[in-house]
């Protein structure tokens, strides 16, 4: 497998004063370009950190991220992030949130008004278009996550890194979303990182589902293969074989191998 | 556009909605427009609600005031002699004859004035100020307790010294605006600024906005609420200390003008004086707030 994005013996520790602790401990991982990986693992494991390592939002202690062979440890638009809490700055409406990144990263690539159809193209992948001058206050939380795609995507980033973006929605909005999602993977061929804490949402989404331990020092425990064909369809899937296996080995790993065990 | 979930529930969508959408203009055309009239009549209640209160309250104390100060051997006049003493000063705010002897709102004017210069150097310096100790950790250990003690000192402890360093009213006079108000704007943009949340810190790293965008994009609006309740407590600040600066420093002002009046015993001026300043502190304490809410349209709401 050609290595796009490669995690390479990554650790991390927190120091707070003189009190020291291990999140990750030696992960190691490589995603192919187009590809399509989750991590998942319980709350409090590590996710974000790692999330954000590859972000080049927090330093990782030890090891380093590689982009196509080039370490990468600070942030940048090359590694767009799509946050859980979708991260919307309140006083710029839903088409100036999309165009902060867009005038930065395409400043000299792209004219004016390039930019600003890039912007609206964007919109429209996300179908935010009829929505671009509201402001984040005024539209629903799935909307808010969608501007959140929108403006990742717009920057056009080698890998598009998602924490836990359906996490904050309700069921029938997440699986919309999921959907979208889904979509829009299957259009643009991003690579994608994904996290999450939902089993289901793993398993439909993903090409590999990396399965962390519990922390402290969290590891890789497992990384499964998703072998089944696209584009996937939630109804037809929930009967598949393969796609209740795969949830099957997932929920085992979870729920029985690294039960959580809640901090005493 | 390949979405089809998304694409279907839109016609479903449409599909629901299609047959009361055609009977909607009978619907709309039933309830009748609300008569202008009725809707003046409406905003007109709505003011009186608020404004008659207050007006019954001024009329109750003004009638207490003119029954405690009428009667002969009272030390403060009533309100009724007021008007009559300061009528011609109310009715021609303009004239000038030179020297210190102008209408009142020369006297106004030239306070405004003071305030505008030292206020707007406060604004400036105490945002600057602000941003730096809430962005810097170093910044806030050399300079806040500094800040904590400086801003007890009370305005007027100022000039004496400003007056030994300026060798100037006027100077002086603004000085101790800027000084006095500039205290607030710091410590309140500072707070705003290290609440920034993490989350947009982290979206202006990822765009890789320089300091100057993160500046100008993040910073300031998303602490401008702060910033702006800064700002109001200042202007009100301002306005306490140019009033006693200037019944010290002399000259053309408010301050003085009461000071002038007290010396020679004509109380019913200093009373209008007050009105005056009350009024002016009120408007002044509303502009800024509505500036604010202009501004900060949308930021607060997230
Ligand atoms: N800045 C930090 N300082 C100290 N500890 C931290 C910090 N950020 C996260 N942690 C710790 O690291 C662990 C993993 O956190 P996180 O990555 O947010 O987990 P997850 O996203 O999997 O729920 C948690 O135990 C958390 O307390
Ligand atoms: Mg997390």
């Amino acid at each position: 497998m050609q290595a796009y994005l490669k995690l390479d013996h990554i650790d991390k520790t927190f120091t707070r004063g003189n009190a020291t602790t291990e999140v990750l401990k030696d992960i190691n991982l490589t995603i192919a370009k187009g590809e399509y990986v989750s991590i998942i693992g319980h709350s409090g494991c590590g996710k974000s950190t790692l999330l954000n390592i590859v972000a080049g939002l927090t330093d990782c202690t030890q090891g380093c991220v590689l982009l196509e062979n080039r370490e990468v440890n600070s942030p940048g638009p090359d590694r767009a992030v799509v946050f859980q809490n979708h991260s919307l700055l309140p006083w710029l409406t839903v088409y100036e949130n999309v165009k902060l990144g867009v005038d930065k990263v395409f400043a000299s690539s792209k004219s004016r008004a390039e930019r600003e159809a890039w912007v609206m193209h964007n919109l429209n992948l996300v179908q935010m278009a009829n929505a671009k001058d509201k402001r984040p206050s005024e539209i629903s939380g799935g909307m808010k996550q969608r501007v959140g795609i929108a403006r990742a995507l717009a920057m056009e980033p080698k890998v598009l890194l998602l924490d836990e973006p359906f996490g904050a929605l309700d069921a029938l909005t997440r699986a919309h979303l999921q959907d979208s999602v889904m979509a829009l993977h299957q259009k643009l061929g991003n690579t994608i990182l994904m996290i999450t804490h939902d089993v289901d949402e793993a398993v439909l989404l993903s090409d590999r589902i990396v399965m962390m331990t519990n922390g402290p020092s969290a590891r890789i425990g497992e990384v499964l293969e998703v072998p089944l064909a696209r584009p996937r369809k939630r109804l037809e899937l929930a009967t598949n074989p393969g796609y209740l296996k795969c949830r099957q080995r997932v929920l085992e790993f979870l729920y029985e191998r690294h039960r959580f065990v809640e901090a005493a | 556009m390949s979405m089809p979930a998304i694409k279907a529930e839109a016609t479903a969508v449409a599909v629901t909605t299609t047959p009361p959408a055609a009977a909607a203009p009978v619907v709309t055309m039933t309830p009748k427009q609300p008569p202008r009239a009725e809707k003046y009549a409406k905003v007109a209640k709505e003011t009186a609600v608020r404004v008659v209160p207050p007006l019954v309250v001024v009329a109750l104390l003004m009638l207490f005031w003119e029954l405690v100060c009428r009667r002969t051997g009272s030390t403060l006049p009533p309100p009724s002699k007021v008007f009559k003493d300061t009528k011609e000063l109310i009715l021609d705010p303009f004239f000038d004859n030179g020297g210190i002897d102008k209408g009142l709102f020369w006297h106004l004017s030239a306070s405004l004035q003071r305030v505008a210069y030292g206020y707007s150097i406060a604004a400036i310096v105490g945002i600057a100020l602000g941003t730096l100790v809430g962005q810097s950790v170093w910044a806030m250990r050399g300079l806040d307790p500094l800040f904590q003690v400086l801003r007890t000192i009370p305005p007027l402890a100022w000039l004496p010294l400003s007056l030994a360093a300026f060798r100037d009213g006027q100077p002086s006079a603004i000085f101790v605006i800027f000084i006095t108000s500039v205290w607030p704007i710091i410590i309140n943009t500072a707070v705003g600024i290290r609440n920034i949340p993490q989350d947009y810190r982290n979206v202006a790293a990822v765009v890789q906005l320089n300091p100057l965008e993160f500046f100008s994009k993040i910073m300031i609006p998303a602490a401008a609420p702060y910033i702006f309740t800064g700002l109001r407590i200042g202007i009100g600040l301002s306005w306490l200390a140019i009033v006693a600066a200037e019944m010290l420093i002399g000259g053309v002002g408010i301050g003085f003008f009461i000071w002038d009046a007290w010396n020679s015993s004509h109380i019913s001026e200093i009373i209008l004086a007050l009105f005056y300043v009350g009024i002016i502190g009120f408007v002044l304490d509303r502009v800024i707030a509505g500036l604010g809410k202009i501004v900060t349209r949308g930021t607060s709401a997230s």
